[in-house]
This record gives structure tokens, C-alpha cells and sequence, in this order.
């Protein structure tokens, strides 16, 4: 990407500290992960939170289906209504929750997102997967962690961790949804 | 100020859009193992019913209850109200209780709207006299879209008593706000004489129109309306408005029926037409409890409505 | 009796001049009067009227004097400039004898802030079915020449006929409240657009039209005198139109709401716009205004109608009818007539004092400011606007559906027979 691009109105300016081939790397080198962790991944679910988690999800099926050779189920988790924040802003837009046939019962769950931050949005999600039925584990799956946790949360799977302070901003691009693949780094 | 949902008219296409998604998403609930979300907890809700309707009653109670909020019945029988207590001192009892919001039903057009004028909490309203029935357009509007995809282009035919309808009312604005071409049918007795300014077609004759319809929502008609002379007989009516298998049959393969309920069979739709593979009253039922869902997050589920418009003191 | 020399008043807005009053009559109009001991009241830049007289006002009394009493609604209309009222019959019980009659005509004399002259019942209990005793009202100390059931309609043409047949050997006239009952049943506000898109049921223009087209026949047909109540559409003023134009005695009267509000107002369903007739069309309102400025429509009258707060705190369905207009009244004429150029003051006199006055018969009232003529005055400064206040009303009523609106003069004083009720803006 040249630097008029980049400065092209709309287009979101900021440091890029992970691009398209780390971010592919990323993906692959959780794939693996899950995989050892849960010896072969025979239980595993994935459920992206919305809007990049899904994406995520997607393509960590992909990468699982590519090094097992099977297809392995996914599907999207909208955890909006558990939010504890839904007060402090205007009610928003709803995405959807979608489940993969045979659903989450006695299954490994494992949750993916893209940015872990405060943990609030693992929290809702941990409550919204409460009301859908009960997974025999759940571990989460995260592209980047910023740090700064304000729940008892941690990640199973970290891209990378990336040192931030609180004035910044963590953005994460993913081709499907914004056209191009990077993690940015923006405002100090 | 706070905001409300009094009129289809008060809903933007956006608005109307936004509820129609979320309703969408909310009509999953049915389908979850807990069915209930915890969105409204510490929310109250007061159902305040001046007018039997336990369907409609039972439909916002079960939103207000899948979304956790605390619901409130209050009906106007053997109440305070039905000794003479009046709308604004039931407002500011409900005041008093804290209400964040209230579905109200009313035999006299625009007492919502005079609700909204003496309560801090949002007013939805839930049928007002022959006035308007917002939430069941809105779940007439899911059911369509529901089955035919996107209503933008789409021919609506409404069938009877429009001048006493407020279904026809709201539907006739809520479907001119989504695209939809909307005809009425009645007898010229049975529209309002300005029926000329609404953003619809009008007919006389059902039998032309029907060819032409994706849609056709019966009105129920009332029996009492003969003795005021809006039309000579019941059978009469029947006869030229109802809605038979005969009739059905000049319908488009995949036209829909509509009824908001409660029918009358054998008046303005025949029982096979009810139950036939067209027919969406069953549906519209339990839609009805995903829509209301939707104006219920929408209206009380963040910091302020996302949805409706303000009524001025 | 103090005398009162008004100085530099615009005599129904014409050229600064002087007005002598003393022993309750005009002594003398003109500039340089001497007024000898007479209090000077400073009148530069105020206009000059005859006391305006009203042909339909509600006082209430009997029956709700919650709402209004003879006192306080004779304390408004003299706020507004008045100097008589017609007292409908429509209070309880209904004035359809002349010992109501009487009784309201004596009230209004004690309290001695306006002519109070009582409107008798045409019909018993304004029920529609029998006479009542016009000709013992008419004797009446009361002297009643002016018939009206106001709030309900005389429908059944027979008694409609009598009645008209019956007032000729007084000079009486009868009053209509031009409203077909089957045509109006369960009626909430104007049959349109309006009440097509609030789910209202509609008063249709027609129930008025029908009635009036009727009635002005009748009173041709018997060689009577009728006044119509409260012209609200643009078809009534074309029936009147003909019906002069044919030589019949029909006059008529339209209310200050009707010249100023049109049903729109309907869309807040506040019922303080609520009122029967109902406010009609901005068209009606635009050919109320020209009938009222050629002459078509004899004269305003405010039918004043008060209504605790509670009779109007409700849903619009259950709400009472009506709206306050005394204190109002000639700022709305002024709003809708002058400040249009529709009509002069010459011509808010007419309308508002000689007309009404030659309608209801009375002698004492509606006269021309000039010497001889008994001393009814009121004294206008057209420059203010300001804001209709409900709280700030005389009235004991606060329904008034001008609220909050901009309207232009005040009224400084008003002299009945000489003695000033309203001065300096204060009721003395």
C-alpha cells in the first residue's frame, strides 16, 4: 500500500503492526494449537462474536480443514443482548447468532474474536453460550492481545500480544469485511 | 425527551428496517435452548389494557418476558379506571411505579399520544381506537417479508372495514415506507371520504384486484356495522368482499392470505382459505412476539430509543 | 358619578380627538372639550370602539359554576371589551322558564360588570320536543329576544318551524346550532383528511350545510327573523349568501376560533381543540374571513365555553367541547381581520357591537360613539403583542386553545354606561 493510499479519505490511517502474511501465519499457527490442545480436535466448534470474530472463525476452519483434511464446524455468536454496556449507548443493530447443526452440547467451544481488551465482550459471550446449551469446555481464540483486562479472562490462543496503552486504539482490517488484511495501531 | 411508537408514520425506513432485521434476529430465541434473553432485566414494562384484547396482551407480555424485563399487567377491569379514575391519573400512578415502558390499548384514538404527553417512560401503542395498531403492521410487514423477501415493488391488497381499521391505517403508512404498492378494497361506505390523500390505490371491485396481488390481508368485519348501514347484508358482504377458495384460486402461485385475527370464518374469509398452504394467521402470531421483541430492545434496550419520535407537551 | 374626559382616543381608529362622559351617557365628541372636574384618561394611541357585545356566551350559572359564574364570566368578557353578553341556555337547569331567565338576568345586574341579557330555551329541557314558554321569557323582566337550544340542534323541522312562527310576535329570533344528529353521531372533530389519518370519527361540513339550507326555506316560508350560531364552513357561507341575496331575514355569526384555527390542530389530540362545531379546513377559515369582511356572516361571536381542567385532561374522545374566548376575542378579530386588511375598526364595530346588538334587539348597547349615545367604550392599544397566557385569564376557565400564541393589542378600558369595569388594563 503506497502512503497516498493510505491518506485517502475513509481509508483508516494508523501503524500496522501486523499485515496480511503475519495475519495469515497468525491463523495457521492457532490452527495447529487447537489441534494439540484438544488432541485432534474431534469435539471442536468454532464460534466467531460478531462482526470479525465470525470472519476469524471462517478462516480458522479453513486452516484446520486444510491440516486435517475434514471439515470442522463453525458458526457465529452474537452476544449484544448480554453486553453490560448495552445502557451507556443507544440500542444498536443485532448480527447474527447462527449455531452449526449438532449445536454446542457436550462439545470443545472454541470462541474467537479479534481484539481481547477489557474481556467484557468474552463475558457476554460466555453468558449468551450459557442460554444456548452447555459445551463440555470452552477456550477462547484471539488474533491480538491488547492487555488491560478488567474481568478474570484470558486468552487460549493469542496471535500476538501487543503492548498498548489505554489512549490507543487497536483496529483490525480483514479482507472479507473492510477489503484488506492488517492490525493497526492508531492515536497515541 | 424520550421517544415512542404511536404511528407506523413515526418509523423512517431505516427505523423500520432496524426493527424489521432485528426482529429477524430475535425470532432465533424461539429456537434456543433458554428462551430468553437478559437485555431488559431491571426494566419495567406496564401493559396497560383499557380495552380486552388477550391476544394482543399475551403477545407483548411474552416480549416483554423473553427480553427479562419486569412486566406489569394492568387492565381497566375491576380496576381503579373502571370507577372513574382518569387516563392521567392511571399516568401518573405509572409514573410513580417507574415504568421505562408502556403498551398501552385504548378504545379512544390518540390516548397514547396523550400518555406520552404525561409519562417519562416510551409509549408504544398497542391499538388505539380507530386509530392505529403500529405493532401489528410491523409483524404483518415481517410475515410478508418473511415469505416473499423484500416488500419494495411488492402489491398489497387490504380487504374491508378500512374506515374503522387502524391495521389498515398502519399498514397503509408502515408498507408505503418499505416500497410496497398497497391497494384497499371495501365498499366506498366503509373508506374514510379523504381516503383520496393516503399514499395507496383504492378499489371497489375485489375480483379485479386480486390477479394483481402478492399479498391479500383480510379485515375482520363487524357484524354491528350492518345495522348502521355500511352495507345491507352480512351474506351481501360476504358475497363481494369476502374471501372464498373460488376467489383465492385468481390469486398468484405464490400470493399470500393475512388476517390480523380474530377471524370471522365464513364472513370475510372462508375457513379453507384460513387454513389453506397461503395462509399466514398462524404465523403472524408468533411473529408478532419477535416484532414486539424488537420495538422493545429498540425503544428500551440502550441508553435512549433507537427507534420512534417524540411527542411534544 | 365621576365624569370621565378621554383624551386623544382614535374614535374606531380614525384622527385624535376627545370623548366627554358624564351621568353615564356621551356628552361630547370632539377636539378642546372642556371636561370641567371630569378625570382625564390619557387615550393617545389607543383606539375607540363601542362596547363590544357578545350573542353567545356560556356563563355556567346555574348548574356549573365550577366552571364559570355570571360574575367571573361578566369579569372576562369586560377583560375583553365587552360590555354585554348573551347568556346561553344551556346550564342546568336549563333556562327554559322565565323564572331562569330571571334569575340569570338579575345575577348579571348585581355583579354590574356587563349587560347580561339571557338567551331562552326554544325548546323544553333543550330537548327538542316541546316549546317552552318563549313568550313568558320575552315578558320577562329579562325581556328575552333571542332563542337558542346552542349545543344541541333544533332538527325536527316541525318545531323548527313553530318556533320561527311563534318569535315573530315578539321580534324574537331563533338561534341555531346547525347540526344534523344523525349525521354527527359519536362525531369527534372536522370529517377530512385529518380525521381520515387520526382515526376520528368526522363531523361532516354537510350536517351544518343541511341544516342551514333547511332552515333558511323555513324562515322564508314563514316570514320569520334566524340567526345562525358558529358558521364554520365555506358551504354555510354560500347558503347565507343566497339566502340574503333572496331577501330572507337570516343572519349569522362566526366564532373568533374559527376565523383563526383550522382541524391540523387535531394532530397534537390535545382536546383543547376541541369544540363544536369543530375547527374546519384552512379554506373554511380563509372563506369565514371574507364572509365576515362583506358581510355575509353578520358579526363575531366567542362562544365562550368554559370547561374545568379536568373536563380537558383526558383523551380527546371523552373530553368536554368548547374553548374560552372573551379575553381574546378582539385581539383574534384583530390577528385574522385587521392585521389582514380584511376589514378597518369601522368595520370590527360593526361586527363586534352595532351588529350583534341590532341581532339581539337591544336598545342600550351597539351604538355609535358619538354625543347622546349611552357611554359603552372600550379603549384599545392595537401596538402590543405578547403571548396568550391561560394562567393570566379572568375567566375561572383556563381552556383556551390560543395558548402560547402570539397575539396583537390589549385592552385598557372599558366603560360601562359610563363607569369604567376595566382601566389601565385592571378590572376596577
Amino acid at each position: 500500500m503506497t502512503a497516498a493510499q493510505s491518506a485517502a479519505p475513509g481509508d483508516p490511517a494508523g501503524k500496522a503492526v501486523l499485515e496480511a502474511p503475519d495475519i495469515r501465519r497468525a491463523v495457521t499457527r492457532i490452527a495447529h494449537e487447537i489441534l494439540e490442545r484438544t488432541k485432534g480436535g474431534a469435539d471442536v466448534v468454532l464460534l466467531g462474536i460478531q462482526t470479525r470474530g465470525v470472519t476469524l472463525a471462517e478462516r480458522l476452519a479453513a486452516a484446520l480443514r486444510e491440516v486435517e483434511g475434514r471439515a470442522f464446524p463453525w458458526g457465529s455468536l452474537d452476544a449484544t443482548m448480554y453486553r453490560d454496556d448495552l445502557r451507556m449507548k443507544p440500542a444498536r443493530a443485532l448480527g447474527r447468532t447462527e449455531l452449526p447443526p449438532g449445536g454446542v452440547d457436550d462439545r470443545v467451544v472454541v470462541l474467537v474474536d479479534d481484539v481481547l481488551f477489557s474481556g467484557r465482550t468474552v463475558r457476554a459471550a460466555l453468558d449468551a453460550l450459557n442460554d444456548l446449551g452447555r459445551p463440555r469446555a470452552v477456550q477462547l481464540a484471539v488474533l491480538v492481545d491488547r492487555g488491560h483486562r478488567e474481568l478474570p479472562i484470558r486468552a487460549d490462543y493469542v496471535g500476538k500480544n501487543l503492548p498498548t496503552s489505554m489512549r490507543e486504539k487497536v483496529r483490525v482490517l480483514l479482507d472479507e469485511n473492510d477489503e484488506r488484511d492488517a492490525v493497526l495501531l492508531e492515536g497515541k | 425527551m424520550n421517544r415512542h411508537l404511536i404511528s407506523a408514520a413515526d418509523l423512517s425506513r431505516d427505523d423500520a428496517l432496524l426493527i424489521l432485521d432485528t426482529a429477524e434476529e430475535l425470532s432465533r430465541v424461539a429456537d434456543q435452548s433458554v428462551k430468553k434473553l437478559p437485555t431488559l432485566r431491571g426494566r419495567t414494562v406496564v401493559n396497560l389494557f383499557f380495552e380486552d384484547s388477550t391476544r394482543t396482551r399475551i403477545s407483548f407480555e411474552a416480549a416483554a418476558k423473553r427480553l427479562s424485563a419486569d412486566v406489569i399487567n394492568f387492565s381497566a377491569k375491576g380496576s381503579s379506571v373502571s370507577k372513574g379514575e382518569s387516563l392521567k391519573d392511571t399516568a401518573l400512578t405509572l409514573e410513580a411505579m417507574g415504568a421505562d415502558g408502556v403498551v398501552i390499548r385504548h378504545g379512544a384514538s390518540g390516548a397514547p399520544h396523550r400518555l406520552a404527553q404525561w409519562v417519562r417512560g416510551s409509549v408504544v401503542n398497542a391499538g388505539d381506537g380507530t386509530h392505529e395498531h403500529p405493532t401489528q403492521a410491523l409483524l404483518d410487514a415481517f410475515t410478508m417479508r418473511r415469505r416473499l423477501g423484500n416488500l419494495e415493488g411488492r402489491r398489497v391488497t387490504i380487504v374491508g372495514d378500512v374506515l374503522h381499521s387502524r391495521v389498515a391505517r398502519s399498514n397503509v403508512l408502515l408498507l408505503a415506507t418499505l416500497g410496497a404498492q398497497v391497494t384497499l378494497v371495501a365498499p366506498p361506505t366503509l373508506f374514510p371520504v379523504a381516503i383520496g390523500t393516503w399514499p395507496c390505490e383504492i378499489s371497489y371491485d375485489l375480483d379485479a384486484v386480486l390477479p394483481k396481488s402478492d399479498v391479500v390481508m383480510m379485515l375482520r368485519v363487524q357484524q354491528e356495522r350492518m345495522n348502521a348501514a355500511y352495507f345491507p347484508t352480512v351474506r351481501e358482504y360476504s358475497r363481494r368482499y369476502g374471501l372464498d377458495a373460488e376467489r383465492m384460486a385468481r390469486l398468484p402461485d405464490d400470493a399470500i392470505v393475512m388476517h390480523p385475527g380474530p377471524m370471522n370464518r365464513g364472513v370475510e374469509i372462508a375457513a379453507e382459505v384460513a387454513d389453506s398452504v397461503r395462509s399466514t394467521i398462524v404465523e403472524q402470531v408468533a411473529n408478532g412476539v419477535s416484532a414486539r421483541m424488537a420495538v422493545l430492545y429498540l425503544l428500551l434496550g440502550g441508553s435512549e430509543p433507537a427507534i420512534g419520535k417524540e411527542v411534544s407537551a | 358619578m365621576t365624569a370621565y374626559l378621554i383624551r386623544d382616543a382614535r374614535v374606531l381608529g380614525g384622527e385624535p380627538t376627545g370623548i366627554l362622559v358624564r351621568d353615564g351617557v356621551i356628552a361630547a365628541v370632539g377636539a378642546n372639550l372642556d371636561g370641567g372636574d371630569a378625570e382625564v384618561v390619557d387615550a393617545t394611541g389607543l383606539i375607540a370602539l363601542p362596547g363590544l357585545v357578545d350573542l353567545h356566551t356560556h356563563l355556567r350559572e346555574p348548574g356549573r359554576e365550577d366552571a364559570e359564574t355570571v360574575e367571573s364570566g361578566t369579569k372576562a368578557a369586560a377583560m375583553g371589551g365587552f360590555t354585554a353578553v348573551h347568556a346561553m341556555a344551556n346550564t342546568d337547569p336549563v333556562a327554559d322558564t322565565a323564572g331562569v331567565v330571571e334569575q340569570v338576568w338579575r345575577l348579571g345586574r348585581e355583579a354590574g360588570y356587563c349587560d347580561v341579557h339571557p338567551v331562552g330555551a326554544v325548546t323544553n329541557g333543550i330537548r327538542g320536543e316541546t316549546l317552552a314558554e318563549l313568550g313568558a321569557m320575552a315578558d320577562s323582566a329579562a325581556r328575552v329576544r333571542v332563542f337558542s337550544d346552542d349545543g344541541h340542534c333544533v332538527s325536527d323541522a316541525v318545531i323548527m318551524r313553530r318556533a320561527l312562527e311563534y318569535v315573530k310576535a315578539f321580534d324574537g329570533v331563533v338561534a341555531q346550532h346547525a347540526q344534523e344528529p344523525r349525521l354527527t353521531e359519536g362525531a369527534q372533530m372536522n370529517e377530512g383528511e385529518m380525521s381520515a389519518a387520526l382515526g376520528m370519527t368526522g363531523w361532516p361540513a354537510v350536517a351544518e350545510e343541511a341544516i342551514i339550507a333547511r332552515d333558511v326555506l323555513l324562515t322564508e316560508h314563514v316570514g320569520s327573523r334566524l340567526h345562525v350560531c358558529h358558521v364554520s364552513t365555506a358551504g354555510s357561507v354560500e347558503i347565507i349568501r343566497w339566502a340574503k341575496s333572496k331577501g330572507i331575514q337570516v343572519t349569522a355569526e362566526v366564532t373568533p376560533h374559527h376565523l383563526l384555527l383550522n382541524d391540523t390542530r387535531a394532530g397534537s389530540y390535545d382536546p383543547i381543540f376541541k369544540v363544536n362545531p369543530p375547527l374546519r379546513t384552512p379554506d373554511d377559515v380563509t372563506a369565514l374571513r371574507h364572509a365576515l369582511a362583506d358581510g355575509t356572516i353578520d358579526c363575531v361571536a366567542t362562544d365562550h365555553a368554559p370547561h374545568p381542567v379536568e373536563a380537558k385532561e383526558t383523551e380527546w374522545a371523552v373530553a368536554a367541547m368548547g374553548m374560552i374566548g372573551l379575553e381574546t376575542a378582539l385581539h383574534v378579530v384583530q390577528e385574522a381581520m385587521i392585521e389582514t386588511d380584511l376589514l378597518d375598526w369601522a368595520g370590527v364595530a360593526d361586527r363586534m357591537a352595532y351588529a350583534p346588538a341590532r341581532i339581539g334587539r337591544l336598545s342600550g348597547q351597539g351604538r355609535p360613539i358619538e354625543a347622546g349615545a349611552p357611554a359603552n367604550i372600550t379603549l384599545y392599544d392595537p401596538s402590543p403583542r405578547r403571548a396568550v397566557d391561560p394562567a393570566a385569564m379572568t375567566s375561572k376557565s383556563r381552556n383556551t386553545p390560543f395558548a402560547g400564541l402570539s397575539l396583537p393589542g390589549r385592552v385598557v378600558a372599558t366603560f360601562l354606561r359610563g363607569r369604567p369595569t376595566v382601566l389601565e388594563g385592571k378590572l376596577q
